[in-house]
């Protein structure tokens, strides 16, 4: 019928999808306008910082930069013997530049980090390069020191000529790219960061499971005790929470330490003998200890909301069908409290695999997780793009785990609160 | 039969040892039978349910199955469906998987559980509905999974907490027939609790009025109607005028009772003699406009107020210092005279009039 298509009106004779898109478009201004303002703050805080690092991690323009000429002279060298006197005169006209505004340190340090050596041969050249004369440069600057004339050392130079690389995802790895340019492990004595990251993935899983065995039956007896009692159980949970990070840690050290009290208790009871103190501090039980009584609430709390929602007349009902307090917990309960679990988990997970101060306070040598070895390299190395990488590839592992999350679990049945 | 299927032996209830919700219980029920316990809430019923279900211990006493003491057996071992108030349906589990759970954790072959649970959700007429998941149901399909989930293994005993209190008007009341059909076809015993007395006088073989932690009353529903045994149960079922007054004298089966500033006469139900103090209880239906000569109590009262309800017509009456009396008129051409501020003759016989326990 074609009444049934006409097109409605309002009173006033506009159609009504144009009056309903109306009316709803000062709302839609509305909620933007409300959200707007976080929406700014993400960007700004969250987006463009991540972006940045993202950029940092890979970018080599520094070098490319700075020996334009050297770059674009190399184009045609094949990098197995030494190039032709067109690149070093490149070079020689490059470097003059960078001398003229005392660049050049900064390119021995960036040469530096691909091939060790390069410091004090560009120191040399600097000096000598002031009496050099016009033409046979190649002559000239290898003259200057023997690796000049070291074909290794200008492969060095060429494996920097792109403006982008990944090299210091390679490092996150223990890996790198040789003169061959093949991808290859660095040698075993080397290899830090594989170790970390094993141990972070590792220290990250322990901590979860222990909350996990303790948060449950905190959050059971929470959800399920009179008014009166869950509220100062759940003040108990909650005190360390609002008590500063480093305040916790630092209490755990005087504890844990090996002249603390917990050790003087086992002494005092006659477990451990006085002159053999079991090191619990400053190693991987500090991490283990401190990080699951730091992140405990974090568990504890979307095990509870989704407890407290799960009526006790089920359990009754499983007991009351047949099944054994056990069969009715196991198969009526804990089925029902999986989001929280997921929920839980996963929080304390992710938290823990980023974790920093605490493992950098108690963790000593064999507890620091990778996230220090990024704040060393953003304090101390200032090596801010391989920090960048690691903390980029730590982001990737969390997103990885939460998409696996996703396809095992399902992120809807996730409950947080 | 067994008369004393279920007994509760003096039984005692105290949640913090200073109130006890359930005094000194005693209640026998017969197997098959459909008893409802019914009273106002905190009267002690759930209690009872429960501590017969085995999740609440007696303080004192004992409770038998069939001849057994169970206040030792931990529920899931007394072999008793129950239905929740809230279905208490298993929510990740689909309707098959939540009938199949009682027969899986009694090691039933799949086959016999499968005939068994086709049986039961047939009973409910539910059949089709296996594959659901229970948030997909109505309230009135979840409520009748719950039914089929506690009868699907065959107990001797079903115990039912208000299980009908979710639902609306309608649903309740087409529920409370189809569960009462059930229990007739399966013959199982039921105990029922309730705090709604229509639900309870439609479905139960007797009712157990609870209030105060003790059975007041235990008998037949229209005993329980027509034959309160104090002024509690009176009050409790249906409506009721009463007065309150004092015994001035008994005989023959009748006694005087003595009010404010007249006197009626009664029928003596737990007065003992005279200057006792009683209320007496009056069904409304019992007393009549304009009566005959064969009633032998019979009074003016002034209409205060008249309701209209269709097939019949509240009237309250200003009847011997009652301001509450209610009557019911039934909608015929004859009661035409009902107005407001009329004084009209009102008229019952003393045998309807009972002499309770004052309140």
């Amino acid at each position: 019928m074609s009444s049934e298509t006409k097109q409605i009106l309002t009173t006033d004779g506009i159609p009504l999808e144009v009056s309903l898109k109306k009316a709803e478009r000062r709302n839609k201004i509305k909620a933007f306008l409300l959200v707007a303002p976080l929406l700014l703050f993400i960007i700004i805080t969250y987006v463009f910082p991540i972006g940045d690092m993202l950029m940092r991690s890979v970018d080599d323009k520094m070098v490319t930069e700075m020996l334009p000429k050297t770059f674009k002279a190399m184009e045609k060298w094949d990098g197995k013997e030494l190039p032709e006197e067109e690149v070093f005169a490149a070079f020689h006209s490059d470097f003059i530049k960078l001398v003229e505004e005392k660049r050049e340190g900064k390119l021995s340090t960036q040469l530096n980090y691909t091939k060790n050596g390069f410091k004090s041969i560009i120191k040399k050249l600097r000096r000598k390069s002031k009496s050099f004369e016009e033409g046979n440069y190649k002559e000239q600057i290898m003259a200057v020191h023997k690796r000049w004339a070291n074909v290794e050392y200008w492969q060095a130079i060429k494996r920097r000529a792109p403006a982008y690389t990944g090299q210091k995802y390679l490092k996150g790895i223990d890996m790198f790219k040789n003169e061959n340019g093949e991808i290859v492990n660095v040698p075993e004595d080397r290899r830090i960061h594989r170790v970390l990251w094993l141990r972070t993935l590792e220290i990250a899983f322990f901590v979860t499971l222990f909350c996990f065995l303790m948060a449950y039956p905190i959050a059971h007896l929470l959800a399920t005790l009179p008014m009166k009692y869950s509220n100062l159980l759940m003040i108990c949970v909650l005190l360390p929470f609002w008590t500063s990070l480093l305040v916790r840690t630092a209490s755990w050290m005087i504890l844990l330490q090996q002249q603390g009290l917990v050790n003087d208790f086992f002494v005092g009871i006659g477990l451990v003998a006085d002159d053999n103190r079991p090191e619990m501090m400053f190693n991987k039980t500090g991490s283990y200890v401190a990080m699951t009584q730091i992140l405990l609430p974090f568990m504890v709390l979307p095990l509870y909301s989704v407890m407290k929602t799960i009526s006790p007349s089920l359990m009754r009902a499983g007991k009351s069908l047949g099944g054994t307090p056990f069969v009715a917990f196991w198969k009526v309960y804990f089925p029902l409290t999986i989001p929280g679990i997921g929920a839980g988990c996963l929080l304390v997970f992710i938290l823990a695999i980023g974790y920093y101060i605490t493992p950098a306070l108690v963790g000593g040598a064999s507890g620091t997780l990778i996230s220090n070895q990024i704040a060393f390299h953003m304090k101390s190395t200032l090596d801010w793009s391989f920090a960048s990488a690691m903390g980029l590839m730590l982001l990737t592992g969390v997103l990885a785990i939460y998409w696996v999350y996703n396809k095992l679990v399902g992120i809807d049945n996730i409950k947080l609160g | 039969m067994n008369k004393e299927f279920v007994k509760f032996d003096k039984v005692d209830k105290s949640y913090d040892g200073k109130i006890l919700v359930v005094k000194d219980l005693q209640l026998d029920i017969e197997e098959g039978e459909f008893v409802t316990m019914l009273g106002p809430s905190g009267s002690g019923k759930t209690t009872c349910l429960m501590m017969l279900a085995g999740f609440e211990t007696p303080t004192h006493g004992e409770i038998y199955l069939d001849g057994k003491a169970i206040s030792s057996i931990p529920p899931h071992k007394r072999g008793i469906g129950m239905v929740f108030q809230n279905y208490a349906l298993f929510p990740h589990m689909t309707v098959y998987e939540n009938l199949a759970f009682p027969l899986r954790v009694r090691k039933i072959p799949k086959d016999e559980a499968d005939k068994k649970i086709d049986k039961a959700l047939s009973m409910v007429s539910l059949q089709g509905f296996a594959q659901r998941m229970p948030g997909q149901l109505s309230g009135g399909q979840q409520q009748r999974v719950a039914v089929a989930r506690s009868l699907v293994f065959d107990p001797q005993l079903v115990l039912m907490d208000e299980p009908l209190g979710a639902l609306d008007k309608n649903l309740r009341e087409s529920m409370q027939y189809e569960i009462k059909h059930i229990h007739e076809s399966i013959g199982v015993t039921v105990v029922y609790v309730t705090h709604d007395q229509s639900e309870a006088l439609t479905m139960s073989n007797r009712i157990a009025v609870f209030n105060d932690g003790k059975v007041q009353q235990l008998s037949s529903p229209d005993e329980l109607y027509e034959k309160p045994v104090n002024s509690f149960v009176a009050e409790f079922i249906g409506e009721n005028n009463t007065f309150a007054g004092e015994v001035s004298d008994i005989s023959g089966g009748k006694c005087k009772v003595k009010l404010a500033n007249a006197e009626i006469l009664a029928n003596p139900i737990s007065v003992k003699g005279k200057g006792d103090k009683t209320t007496v209880s009056l069904r409304p239906e019992r007393a009549l406009i304009n009566p005959g000569d064969k009633m032998d109590n019979v009074h003016k009262g002034k209409i205060e107020e008249v309701i209209y309800h269709g097939d019949h017509t509240r009237v309250r009456i200003n009847l011997l210092g009652n301001s509450e009396f209610i009557l019911k008129v039934p909608n015929s051409s004859s009661n035409l005279d009902v107005k407001l501020g009329n004084e009209i003759k009102i008229g019952w016989n003393s045998e309807d009039a009972r002499a309770l326990d004052p309140k």
